[in-house]
């Protein structure tokens, strides 16, 4: 009798399901023993990148830690819609101080638990792209090189969307921001600028360095489980779309994070101590325009070849650079 | 112990006797011997159960500490001038938030132009950001103030900022009593947080308050201030039957009983004038002082209650606001409203210009003919002459160069 391998496209995005993986591969989500750590009824708008990816880490370390966690937030959407006074969805200990200083801060608690002899406890920091990349970068880069042992998250929805969808410097060209608007000959922000944080961070040589994206939920799990233990310094950064700033459908988060990943715009990818270990691998490659298509933030390029040609040659290059194709 | 010492190595001892936990700094002048000199007893383990973190800025030095003392850490850090302009967004937030951290000031001037040398225009500008502002006559006062600092912040969950003036104080040498690590033991107890970051017991902390509540959180750290002021005498007396020694409190006249005129200043530049109210008393007038050493709170009744006496109360301070001027005179003549007392504001010492026994003389020659505010020693002639070349050339260069090269053309500076 004729037999055919069905390939189940999805398994390697773990996104079928908890069922088709051993128990110990499951999502930490998946588990009744999941701390909800960023609790329900939080002010986060329909379709958040951004809350789905910091439940999903915080959860994955409260695992790795059994509970011995201190997080500390920068300023930004994370820590607004979490703690609109007297309310707050936290249920683990929490800091938030001011902008540009979580990474500092961080240092500061993990400094505090050395002396006081909580060696157990492990310390989180995380901010948007705005807190990452531009005001806290003084304060990352000072953490990152005296290798501070302290776990940074940054999620990336590549603009400031707490103030209302301003450029930062992880804001991808030509985008529409509130201040790179789709007018004028070369509307929305320019190409040739911005910059992308992982790479900096690697050149930090800190023990540890990944991306990740809400796309693949499991695998930010992975890599956040994989970073707690480590002694020093660790830096992940996180995709997450803004389905506000953005100009995407709510129910196309997922959808567009992963047209992200799989067209190559958003390298997914593994470092330690400044060499590169791991890629995800792209089994077919998306076209950029696709992925554009889904957003309004883009809308003004779309009857522009040369532009999304220019987006493309950015795709390649990162998958030439992080070798992100699959071997045929 | 008593000891020949440089104020800054001074301060560092009194701060290890008070066993900080996380100490963290930025390199600014004049403060830096003091952190120097505590990065050397960390390292060589003279001060144990310390972290020591060299940071890229002050706004990291202050928000390092930030985290640790929300972790339950005994917090300390110094600087001065630019740096506390940089850490400015942390300072408020560290006050906000109720962190005991204990910071010391080397005072200096802020740029622009840029000035290394002393004068309160550092600290002034943070007066209004919630911490405590206690200022040092000397490297005694200094030493004890640390002591006292570090017990007033942790029993009121409020920073306290010690300003010592720099060069003045930091970098000289006088004989200082070093208290012992067994008085400084029995005066202050370990840090016991009122809040903290603890799994066992998950807060969060520093979170988002609207027009509901805001008002009222504001209003409670003024509440604090209020306190302080009643807790500063309070810790004044326990130092003082630790120590041995007199601590001032709040403020301390010097022969106010009977003065007809007071003068009254912030910092180092009070032993001066405890000089030069020796001289006129030795000839018969009827002058005293007031040594503010509690900036912030302001403790308006002391200085009501000092001031009796007096119909005229001169302000010297060493902070110009452009603008306005004589923000010291403007508090001491509200304290004093109502009394009938003439308020007079002085600046001067701006920059580092000396406040001499001779610029003082000059004052007294002068008091009853003082502009308000007067400016002590300020070249009048020079700025005639700057003004006046501006006004003929539109770009007459940068104002400090011609300020510098007039000076010169005038014979240069010989002090007042």
């Amino acid at each position: 009798m004729e037999s055919k391998t069905v390939k189940f496209y999805q398994t390697g995005t773990f996104t079928v399901g908890n069922r088709l993986l051993s128990e110990e591969e499951r999502h930490v989500q998946a588990s009744a023993e999941r701390t909800n750590s960023l609790n329900s009824g939080h002010r986060a708008c329909q379709g958040c990148g951004e809350a789905l990816g910091a439940r999903y880490a915080i959860d994955a370390a409260m695992k790795a830690t059994n509970g011995q966690l201190v997080a500390v937030n920068a300023t930004g959407c994370l820590e607004v819609f979490s703690t609109p006074y007297p309310e707050t969805a936290w249920q683990i200990p929490w800091l938030h101080s001011v902008f540009g200083n979580a990474p500092a801060v961080a240092d500061g608690v993990a400094a505090a638990l050395r002396v006081k002899g909580k060696k157990n406890i492990r310390v989180v920091a995380q901010g948007g792209d705005g807190g990452t990349v531009d005001i806290g970068f003084g304060c990352l880069s000072g953490m990152f090189e005296r290798n501070a042992d302290v776990l940074y998250i940054c999620y990336d929805n590549e603009a400031y969307m707490n103030t209302g969808v301003q450029r930062s410097g992880a804001t991808p060209p030509s985008a529409r921001t509130a201040t790179t608007q789709a007018v004028g000959v070369h509307p929305g922000n320019e190409f040739g600028v911005g910059k992308f944080l992982p790479r900096i961070a690697m050149a930090h040589r800190i023990p540890f360095v990944a991306t990740a994206s809400v796309a693949n939920l499991h695998d930010l799990e992975e890599k956040v489980r994989k970073a707690i233990p480590i002694q020093g310094a660790r830096y992940i950064h996180v995709f997450v779309p803004c389905p506000l700033g953005w100009g995407s459908l709510p129910q196309h988060t997922l959808k567009v994070a992963r047209m992200a990943m799989e067209s190559g715009l958003f390298p997914i990818f593994e470092a330690e101590y400044g060499k590169l270990t791991h890629s995800y691998k792209i089994r077919r490659q998306v076209k950029v325009e696709e992925y554009l298509r889904l957003q309004k933030r883009f809308a003004h390029i779309l009857k522009e070849p040369a532009t999304i040609g220019l987006l493309q040659k950015m795709a390649d290059a990162n998958i030439a650079e992080f070798n992100l194709m699959e071997e045929k | 112990m008593r000891k020949q010492i440089e104020g800054s190595q001074a301060i560092a001892a009194a701060v290890q006797c008070c066993r900080p936990e996380v100490i963290s700094c930025y390199p600014i002048t004049p403060q830096t011997h003091i952190v120097e000199t505590l990065s050397a007893k960390v390292k060589s383990g003279e001060l144990e159960n310390c972290e020591f973190i060299n940071v890229e800025s002050e706004f990291a030095a202050l928000s390092v500490l930030i985290g640790a003392s929300a972790a339950g850490a005994r917090t300390y850090t110094a600087t001065a001038s630019q740096g506390l302009l940089y850490m400015a967004e942390a300072v408020y937030n560290a006050s906000g938030m109720g962190f005991p951290i204990v910071m010391t000031i080397g005072n200096r001037a802020i740029g622009a132009p840029i000035n290394i040398w002393n004068d309160h225009s550092d600290s002034m500008s943070m007066r209004d950001a919630g911490w405590v502002q206690l200022y040092a006559e000397s490297n005694q006062e200094a030493v004890d103030l640390h002591i006292q600092a570090f017990r007033l912040a942790e029993s009121l969950s409020l920073p306290v900022m010690v300003c010592v003036d720099g060069f003045v104080l930091t970098h000289a040498f006088e004989p200082v009593e070093i208290p012992s690590q067994a008085q400084v033991d029995s005066f202050l107890p370990s840090f016991d947080p009122v809040q903290v970051l603890d799994p066992e017991n998950p807060i969060s902390m520093g979170t988002m308050v609207g027009p509901n509540a805001f008002f009222e959180v504001r209003y409670l750290h003024h509440e604090k201030h209020l306190r302080a002021l009643e807790r500063i005498p309070t810790i004044a007396r326990e130092f003082e039957k630790t120590f041995g020694r007199k601590a001032a409190g709040l403020a301390e006249g010097y022969f106010h009983e009977d003065a007809e005129t007071i003068f009254v200043a912030l910092g180092s530049m009070n032993g001066t004038i405890k000089d030069f109210v020796d001289l006129r008393r030795a000839r018969g007038e009827k002058v005293g002082c007031i040594k503010l050493v509690s900036y912030r709170p302001f403790p308006s009744e002391v200085v009501r209650s000092l001031a009796d006496s007096a119909q005229r109360v001169i302000c010297v301070e060493k902070h110009l606001a452009p603008g306005t001027c004589g923000v010291v005179a403007s508090e001491v003549r509200h304290a004093l409203q109502h009394s009938g007392k003439q308020v007079q504001a002085v600046i001067g010492g701006i920059g580092g210009r000396p406040i001499s026994l001779a610029a003082l003389d000059g004052l007294w020659a002068e008091r009853n003919r003082l502009d308000e505010p007067h400016f002590l020693g300020l070249n009048w002639e020079v700025i005639g002459s700057v003004l006046e070349n501006q006004k003929k050339i539109r770009r007459s260069g940068p104002v400090a160069e011609s300020v510098v090269k007039t000076v010169a053309e005038k014979g240069g500076f010989h002090g007042i």
